[in-house]
């Protein structure tokens, strides 16, 4: 089975390290390199989950990218269970569209907000434009081609529970935690 | 290199740690509960530090351990030889010229950018573990958000000393939401919390890891009429002649002479390069950077 | 006249030379082997194999020779290196009932099926030094029988017959692993018997005395202990069936506690239990006492206080490479942290005598 890493020690370190600073510094698009994982999933995606996954990870993937090829590239690859629901998931893959609605995501408990899932969403352009995004990572503001406002806006709502995204397209990443305040462009303006 | 594996720990725990490392980035300053390993070091040493620098290392990392400021104290080179040795990245003393920097009670003087990561060791990473003991209780006041022993606790600083008497793990409150502890650095350093870099906590031993992400507010908790103040010791350096720099006091005889430097080595070293003179700076042989084999 | 302290580098090697010549000993003294240490120190050996959680009599007297006999030390190494041991799955669980028993004794019933084993014990022996072992003396062999054909059968399960004990439910679910997971709060019993097993045996020892001397009182009569091997088998899902990889010697005892009942249930006995690696029976009751003062939530007694009912207390205390890290680390130099300190108690102290000063 291919499009794993070749040497994993070293590119799951860089593989974090971008997944890192993009979850640090929401807005920021960083590249990364060295998995293929089936088609649709980008090579952003099949890093982070090479880099992120592993028998304590359940993961859903949406109907955008479920298929019997990934599932079998995830359990070669990373060891982690596919599941049927969303709720279970600490990871989950897919369109943005096909991920919806975020309502039966695990959003983590007042004492244990970290318990949440991490949604992989994979775009057809990422770009630094588009929703205006500030808070914590972010020194004034940062701009972000992001799929939707009203959804991450009511995400922050719940801060310190909520999601966490990982936005992929092609061989680039960026990120928006839970803490971060989105508007829309022309709201800011 | 050697048999171990990139970084010391296996994959499937540095998988672990960088999951809780991406949630305490989003959750600053919350900690995030991990399976802290057991280190071939001591717990209480820097566990949980040298597992989150191994979590995020890469091989083009330029390394830099300070403890007390220092990079030449033993448990800081003692640190730096084992990364040294099992991810073989290079290490500096150059604070600007590191790339991931660890520490213990101590925040570089210079600023740090926005490539940089500062990594802290932490021994307590409850900020309200000395006011209560139980973790089944701390872990539901923060989640009440309900902070009110802290403030009590300052308070009844202020009735016995007349101001707080609180000046190392000074307890900041990050975002508006969680109180944490920014592990015993001076209070002088609180106000460089709010920094440019990443800086990630962990407490090994404590299981604990927790996160700043860069230009995150931090602000140190006080009342309005006593106000937050980052002190330190009313000198300038003997040696650079820095009068802004936190300054260890050192006893030179037995008389009661004693001088104040710099404890923040490469910032002291840096200005002295540059020609900047302290008090002492001309009157002796101030030896400094020599071997000395103790 | 300054000279900032350098060459960390330098001293920490000539520390390391220092400390190995030291661990030599006199070079006129033969040196010990590995395997003196394991076949004449199996006491110690036990010790760091129970408080490590790793079965390997010989990497545990190699670490007892590194550790320069600090067992404490001893079991750190062998922690350091159980967590870098690759998993290669779970056995079964351990059936004592089949051990091959050494030692078994009752103190609730003065015979029982299997008979009471006293096996090598110190118990009966009057501690008068043996000058003889000074002299390296060989030992005469002891007398041999035997063993008994059979299964040994736990006495509690005679009780438990009769409906006189408490019956602990049966149950399939992987139990939790702290070496694996964080520790969390409430922890279910199975991760309370992992800590302890795994916990300091002075520390399990002064708690488990404190429930004697009244601090949370439960009245323990040892039901059985038992000394022996096991066969430790795994599933293997390759070949479909179960293999016996090994054997590991266990010390087991189950204590009859004070009895448990109201008014519309019977009165009943109760159980604490201890299962610790190797002839380990200091260790092993000491277990079952904390674990039955650790019950007192499940079997609706009332919380007194005591510090052996206090999982919170008990669990975060227990370990002792937590303990003796933390508590060594404040030789480590904190000069940062007491120069704020200093500052702040000259500056208390100024503003104390200005106050005066002003007052007067």
């Amino acid at each position: 089975m291919t499009g794993g890493f070749a040497d994993p020690s070293i590119q799951s370190a860089w593989g974090f390290r971008a997944a890192m600073m993009a979850m640090a510094r929401p807005g920021d698009i960083l590249k990364v390199a060295g998995a293929q994982a089936p088609e649709p999933v980008s090579v952003a995606a099949a890093v982070l989950l090479l880099v992120l996954c592993d028998p304590e990870t359940p993961v859903w993937l949406a109907p955008s990218h479920d298929s019997v090829a990934l599932r079998r590239w995830i359990a070669f690859h990373t060891g982690a269970p596919v599941v049927e629901a969303r709720g279970d998931a600490v990871f989950a893959l897919g369109a943005w569209d096909s991920l919806l609605p975020l309502g039966g995501y695990r959003i983590g408990t007042a004492e244990y907000p970290d318990r949440s899932a991490t949604l992989i969403v994979e775009m057809n352009a990422l770009r630094g434009d588009g929703a205006v995004l500030t808070g914590p990572g972010i020194a004034d503001a940062a701009r972000l081609s992001l799929p939707d406002v009203a959804a991450f806006r009511a995400n922050r709502a719940l801060f310190p529970l909520g999601l966490d995204f990982f936005f992929t397209c092609g061989d680039r990443l960026a990120a928006l935690p839970r803490s971060t305040v989105v508007a829309q462009a022309a709201e800011v303006v | 290199m050697n048999d171990y594996n990139f970084a010391y720990l296996d994959e499937q725990t540095k998988r672990m740690i960088r999951r809780a490392i991406l949630k305490a980035l989003a959750v600053p300053g919350y900690q995030v509960p991990f399976a802290s390993r057991e280190m071939p070091m001591p717990y209480g040493w820097g566990t949980g530090g040298v597992q989150v620098s191994a979590a995020c290392l890469v091989p083009e990392d330029r390394l830099k351990v300070i403890d007390q400021g220092a990079d030449d104290t033993t448990n800081a080179v003692s640190i730096r030889r084992f990364f040294e040795r099992t991810a073989g990245v290079a290490t500096t003393g150059r604070t600007r010229d590191a790339t991931l920097i660890q520490t213990r009670h101590r925040i570089p003087e210079e600023p740090l950018t926005r490539d940089q990561i500062l990594v802290y060791q932490v021994p307590i990473p409850e900020p309200l573990r000395f006011l209560e003991p139980r973790e089944t209780e701390t872990r539901k006041m923060h989640s009440l958000e309900e902070y009110g022993l802290v403030h009590v606790k300052l308070y009844e600083d202020i009735a016995r000393h007349g101001q707080i008497a609180t000046s190392y793990a000074y307890p900041v409150k990050v975002e508006g939401r969680y109180v944490m502890d920014p592990s015993p650095i001076p209070k002088f350093d609180n106000p460089k919390l709010e920094s440019a870099a990443v800086q990630l906590f962990g407490a090994g031993r404590e299981q604990r890891i927790y996160a700043l992400p860069p230009h995150c507010k931090v602000v140190s908790l006080d009342f309005e009429d006593h106000p937050f103040e980052a002190s330190k010791a009313d000198h300038a350096c003997d040696l650079c002649g820095s009068a802004t720099s936190y300054l260890d006091e050192v006893i030179v005889d037995d008389a009661g002479g004693r001088m104040f430097v710099c404890s923040d080595t490469d910032y002291c070293e840096t200005r002295r390069d540059a020609g900047h003179l302290g008090r002492l700076s001309a009157s002796g042989p101030v030896t400094t950077g020599q071997e000395d084999a103790a | 006249m300054y000279v900032a302290v350098k060459g960390g580098e330098r001293a920490i090697e000539n520390a390391h030379a220092w400390l190995a010549e030291e661990r030599r000993g006199d070079p006129a003294v033969p040196e010990l082997s590995v395997a003196q240490i394991r076949a004449q120190m199996a006491l110690a050996v036990n010790r760091v194999m129970a408080e490590g959680s790793l079965y390997d009599p010989d990497l545990a007297a190699l670490a007892i020779k590194q550790a320069r006999g600090d067992l404490i030390e001893a079991v750190f190494l062998i922690r350091a290196y159980r967590t870098t041991l690759p998993r290669f799955g779970s056995s079964r669980p351990v059936e004592t009932a089949d051990m091959r028993c050494d030692r078994r004794i009752s103190a609730t019933f003065k015979d029982a099926p299997g008979g009471q084993v006293l096996g090598p014990t110190f118990d009966y022996t009057h501690r008068l030094l043996d000058f003889k072992l000074a002299a390296e003396g060989e030992v005469p062999p002891a007398p041999r029988a035997d063993t008994q054909p059979g299964a040994v059968p736990h006495i509690t399960d005679f009780l438990n017959r009769d409906g006189l004990i408490q019956t602990e439910e049966p149950s399939n679910a992987a139990p939790p692993d702290l070496t694996r997971q964080p520790l969390e709060f409430p922890a279910n019993r199975a991760l309370r018997l992992q800590a302890l097993t795994r916990g300091d045996e002075g520390f399990v020892l002064g708690l488990a005395y404190s429930t004697q001397r009244g601090y949370a009182r439960n009245h323990a009569f040892v039901g059985e202990l038992r000394i022996g091997r096991v066969p430790v088998e795994m599933e293997v899902p390759e070949l479909g069936f179960t293999i016996q990889i090994g054997e590991v010697e266990l010390t087991e005892c189950e204590t009859v506690n004070q009895f448990a009942g109201s008014k519309t249930e019977p009165a009943q006995f109760t159980r604490g239990y201890g299962l610790v690696f190797g002839q380990t029976e200091r260790k092993a009751i000491s277990m079952a006492l904390v674990d039955r003062a650790l019950r007192w939530r499940e079997l609706g007694e009332d919380d007194l206080g005591a510090p052996a009912q206090d999982e919170e207390f008990v669990l975060s205390h227990c370990d002792n490479i937590q303990a003796t890290g933390f508590l060594e680390h404040i030789k480590l130099p904190h000069y940062v942290d007491f120069q704020s300190e200093l500052e702040l108690v000259r500056r208390l102290r100024a503003e104390a005598a200005a106050g005066k000063e002003a007052a007067e």
